[in-house]
């Protein structure tokens, strides 16, 4: 697993290139009209899900954690932007309303008390980071002290995210129900449909994804990403050694949690639409599906993974709708068997394949079986 | 049921006496000798109201579905008046098909002949042109009389005692003797009993106090649900005049039956639990092998229920008119056996090893493609099973369409059994009774065959069991297969009580995990307990909260809560390995 020092050096200098060119390049080629709105936009979006597949990453990748509450807290953190900018619409609604319409709607006058700090830009934002951080404290609290790990860990996430989207389904809870929220109009004061406010959001994703990758890579490489590792590899060995590894995980899921709010809470203005259909544990297991096949336990594979995934899936799901899930089912078992390190791996995979022919070219004759093209580590 | 048809004939009979009675008095047409549709065709011809309506209400000496037939007719405007030359009108009914002005060709009603004219030719009437025989409020109360009558003495005994149960309706004193006098004869227990309640329920507004206060105490000693509304009525009218006996009464009565009704309740709830939790149990069962005693995460295990639910649509249509299919363009008929409708209810039975050999294959496909690479990696496994689950869900879709399709179960399906106020659904029981007999099928390969002796040999320990000559490889392949199989069962079980789709399983596939972690991975019986548990906390939750939602959710919490208690769920597989 050591790096070369080489491949190392190019790390750092395509991650500063591709970071100039997602937040510089691209918005700067869109204003001048070499890029369309539709398609800048349709980045923001795969940054989004960029950011939550590093979220993913570092629990999985990084810490041996496979969560499938991803996507809850991704909603969440969108819930929570989502109601300031339904109370940023105003009277502009369908029932020139100052409530939400869908509180109109169910027959409301007034606005629930729960609600009405969210017309403070700022209690919106300390939100997305609180309410989802919250729920993942409590969760993983619970989860990590009674020492739930590996697959038991995700079948509760799982469960976790299911009776959450149950929950956000109802009208009750007075959060849009089936619905959820859309038809936003502004954000801060701007215009959401003007090409130059999602130039901005488009913007703040990129930096936003900037900011987590530099700061997950410090993460990572301190010293509490080298015990986040051996938590990954041998959990009893680290615990045996007199570390809390509770109080690590549990911190690591509260981080991810909100990296991933975050990543909803921007994901919302640009998509113009948040409901509890995006909470499934289906969408969990999507973005798994792009850490995996970007590459997991790396910072760039995930985002790869992610944009590369979204981006055949827009093609794909206009050009052979039929079809696109068996695409995306059948590369994900190809790669789950295949590429156990995904795409930022393939590489790797292959030096490791021609070192072994240029091996066995020494040894001739081979007397083994054909060995299998995976390591079968996990 | 024997002993109930030997009496239906003493009961018409003697109906026949006491109706008959009741109607000399009304009706100067007693002891008339016609037959019931010469009377109804009189009546329908006569033309004083007063004449229709007791020509109608002598029919009460001759109560019979027949009757209740044609008055149906008459009020439907089927019956039409024909008057020829002489002045004299002619009730007759239309038949055959209309001619090219219009009209048909008609039979008398009162003996069924085709209607001659005068020069013997057959009359055929325009229904535009010629009037149908009209009823008014008086004469159809007169009809529902006898046709309440003739209900009292239906052969059928659902039947009678749903017209017992409607008798009470209205508290009408008058009804009490015709009731009273079919309490002597009849035999049938819960007919009885129906007869028992309707006479208390008309009690209650007896004119005598003592009358009333017996009603009420006998009532609550029948526990008698019909009765709870007007029971409480009388209460707040006896309050309101001080009858200090009929409160005290009523109030014993109301108690009585309220605690009746929460013990129904809660048999009930239990009862929905114990179906809602063998289904589980079901569903879960074929996991409880693939995931508790292998360690495969298989998300595609909802997608091997939807192959078993398939399979028994694709047998239940080869039963019947066969099967068009078109995947992928294509074009695929399967050709039916047009069986009758008696032969057709036992196709359940060949969809039942047939679902299960289908997943079983299916099964058997995947492990070796995909998931004999996955063993030692079980988180990876849970991804592979997924991308597989989307395959398979969008093959589905591909082959059957993406809508629902119908899966009819077996009429004796539809039916229930009620004790004492218990409503067990015939579906229900078929639910337990199908998990009951899963659990020992399971049960007995793992433990009484030496294929489960094989598979919980490797299972315990892989390497020993390798070593011991066991060929491991074709006991995980066996194993696997064996639980997709159970799956497969659980499908065509499932296509029984709900919709059969591409998305069948996803609906499941999150309790059936739940099921096995709180049961203790690798214990079947464990899952066993497990499973009831959880279907029987989520009815009480569904009863007491009245909100199916956040029962659910209330259960997920609890889980979570429970494995804080029990990590490693309720039976623990002792080790002394770590992880």
């Amino acid at each position: 697993m050591t790096k070369s020092p080489i491949t190392g050096r190019i790390n750092v200098s395509f991650l500063i290139a591709a970071a100039f060119f997602l937040v510089v390049v691209m918005p700067a080629l869109n204003a001048f009209g070499m890029i369309e709105d539709f398609t800048l936009n349709l980045w923001g979006k795969y940054l989004c899900y960029g950011i939550m597949a590093i979220s993913i990453d570092l629990l999985w990748g990084y810490t041996g954690l496979l969560s499938l509450g991803q996507a809850l807290f991704f909603t969440l953190g969108g819930y929570m932007m989502g109601m300031h900018l339904m109370l940023m619409i105003g009277k502009l609604g369908q029932y020139k309303s100052e409530l939400p319409d869908f509180l109109v709607f169910l027959g409301h006058t007034q606005l629930p008390a729960f609600w009405q700090p969210f017309y403070s830009f700022p209690f919106a934002v300390a939100m997305v980071i609180l309410v989802p951080a919250v729920i993942a404290y409590i969760f993983g609290y619970l989860a990590f002290r009674s020492r739930i790990k590996g697959v038991y860990f995700s079948i509760l996430t799982q469960a976790l995210t299911y009776g959450a989207a149950l929950l956000f389904f109802r009208n009750e809870l007075l959060l849009g129900g089936n619905n959820g929220f859309t038809d936003f109009r502004t954000i801060l004061g701007s215009d959401l449909r003007i090409a130059a406010t999602q130039r901005w959001l488009y913007i703040a994703t990129a930096l936003l994804l900037v900011a987590v990758v530099v700061v997950c890579k410090w993460l990572t490489h301190s010293r509490f990403g080298l015990i986040q590792r051996a938590i990954r590899d041998s959990e009893n060995r680290v615990l045996f050694s007199g570390y809390a590894t509770a109080n690590y995980k549990l911190f690591i899921f509260v981080v991810s949690a909100i990296i991933a709010a975050l990543a909803g809470a921007l994901f919302v203005p640009q998509v113009g639409i948040i409901n509890p259909s995006e909470m499934t544990t289906e969408k969990s297991l999507e973005a798994v599906v792009w850490v995996a096949l970007g590459g997991r336990g790396t910072l760039v594979g995930p985002v790869v993974g992610a944009i590369s995934v979204n981006a055949l899936k827009s093609w794909a799901s206009r050009a052979y709708p039929d079809l696109w899930p068996l695409i995306l089912g059948g590369a994900f078992v190809l790669v789950v068997i295949f590429m156990p390190k995904g795409m930022v791996g393939i590489p790797n995979q292959i030096q490791t394949i021609l070192a072994r022919i240029a091996r066995k070219k020494q040894i001739e004759p081979p007397l083994s079986r054909p060995q299998p093209t995976t390591p079968t580590d996990s | 049921m024997q002993n109930f048809s030997v009496s239906l004939r003493t009961i018409r009979f003697h109906l026949l006496v006491i109706a008959g009675l009741m109607a000399a008095t009304t009706s100067k047409l007693w002891a008339d000798e016609r037959s019931i549709r010469e009377i109804i065709a009189a009546a329908v011809a006569a033309p004083a109201p007063a004449d229709q309506k007791s020509l109608v209400l002598s029919l009460k000496s001759k109560p019979s579905p027949e009757a209740v037939i044609w008055f149906e007719k008459w009020k439907e405007g089927e019956i039409f008046l024909h008057s020829d030359a002489a002045g004299e009108t002619t009730p007759v009914l239309l038949s055959g098909t209309p001619g090219a002005d219009g009209s048909f060709a008609t039979v008398r009603m009162s003996d069924g002949a085709p209607l001659l004219g005068p020069d013997g030719s057959a009359v055929r009437i325009n229904p535009k042109q010629v009037d149908f025989a009209d009823t008014d409020s008086g004469l159809r109360r007169a009809m529902k009389e006898v046709a309440d009558l003739a209900a009292l003495a239906d052969p059928d005994t659902a039947k009678r005692v749903r017209a017992i149960q409607d008798s009470a309706i209205g508290q009408k004193q008058e009804k009490l003797p015709a009731l009273l006098l079919l309490k002597d004869i009849e035999k049938d227990p819960i007919a009885l009993r129906a007869l028992d309640e309707s006479i208390s329920i008309i009690r209650l507004r007896s004119a005598e106090a003592a009358e009333r206060v017996a009603a009420c105490t006998r009532l609550g000693e029948l526990n008698s649900l019909a009765a709870h509304a007007t029971i409480k009525t009388i209460l707040a009218e006896a309050e309101a005049a001080n009858d200090k006996e009929t409160i005290a009464a009523a109030t014993r009565a109301i108690a009585a039956i309220d605690r009746h009704i929460s013990r129904v309740n809660a048999i009930g709830t239990a009862f929905r639990g114990l179906s809602l939790g063998s289904v589980l149990l079901v569903v879960a069962i074929g996991l409880a092998i693939t995931f508790g005693l292998m360690g495969i995460i298989n998300m595609a295990h909802g997608e091997l229920i939807a192959v078993g639910a398939y399979t028994t649509y694709i047998i239940q249509n080869v039963f019947a008119t066969g099967l068009k299919l078109s995947p992928f363009g294509m074009s695929l008929s399967i050709p039916g056996m047009n069986l009758s409708a008696s032969v057709m209810d036992l196709y359940f039975v060949v969809a039942l090893p047939a679902s299960f050999l289908a997943a079983a294959l299916v099964g058997l496909l995947l492990e070796r493609s995909v998931i004999q690479f996955l063993y030692r990696r079980p988180l990876e496994s849970l991804l592979a099973t997924w991308g597989i689950s989307l395959v398979l869900q969008q093959l589905f879709r591909l082959i059957f369409g993406a809508n629902n399709v119908q899966v009819s179960s077996p009429t004796w399906l539809s039916g229930n059994w009620t004790v004492n106020d218990v409503v067990f659904g015939w579906n229900r029981v078929f639910v337990i009774g199908f998990a009951v007999l899963i659990i020992v099928i399971t049960w007995l390969v793992l433990n009484k065959t030496s294929l489960g002796l094989l598979i919980r040999a490797v299972m315990q320990n892989r390497s020993m069991a390798a070593c011991m000559g066991v060929r491991t490889e074709r006991v995980n392949m066996m194993t696997f297969s064996f639980g997709c199989g159970l799956a497969g069962l659980a499908g065509a079980f499932l296509s029984q009580i709900g919709n059969v789709g591409p998305s069948l399983g996803q609906n499941y596939i999150v309790d059936a995990f739940m099921t096995v972690v709180v049961g203790g991975v690798g214990n079947i019986m464990g899952t066993v307990i497990s499973a009831l548990g959880i279907g029987i906390a989520d009815q009480s939750l569904q009863q007491y909260l009245g909100n199916p939602v956040i029962g659910k959710i209330l259960v997920l919490a609890t889980i979570i809560l429970f494995l804080q208690w029990r990590p490693s769920g309720l039976f623990v597989t002792r080790s002394r390995s770590l992880d």
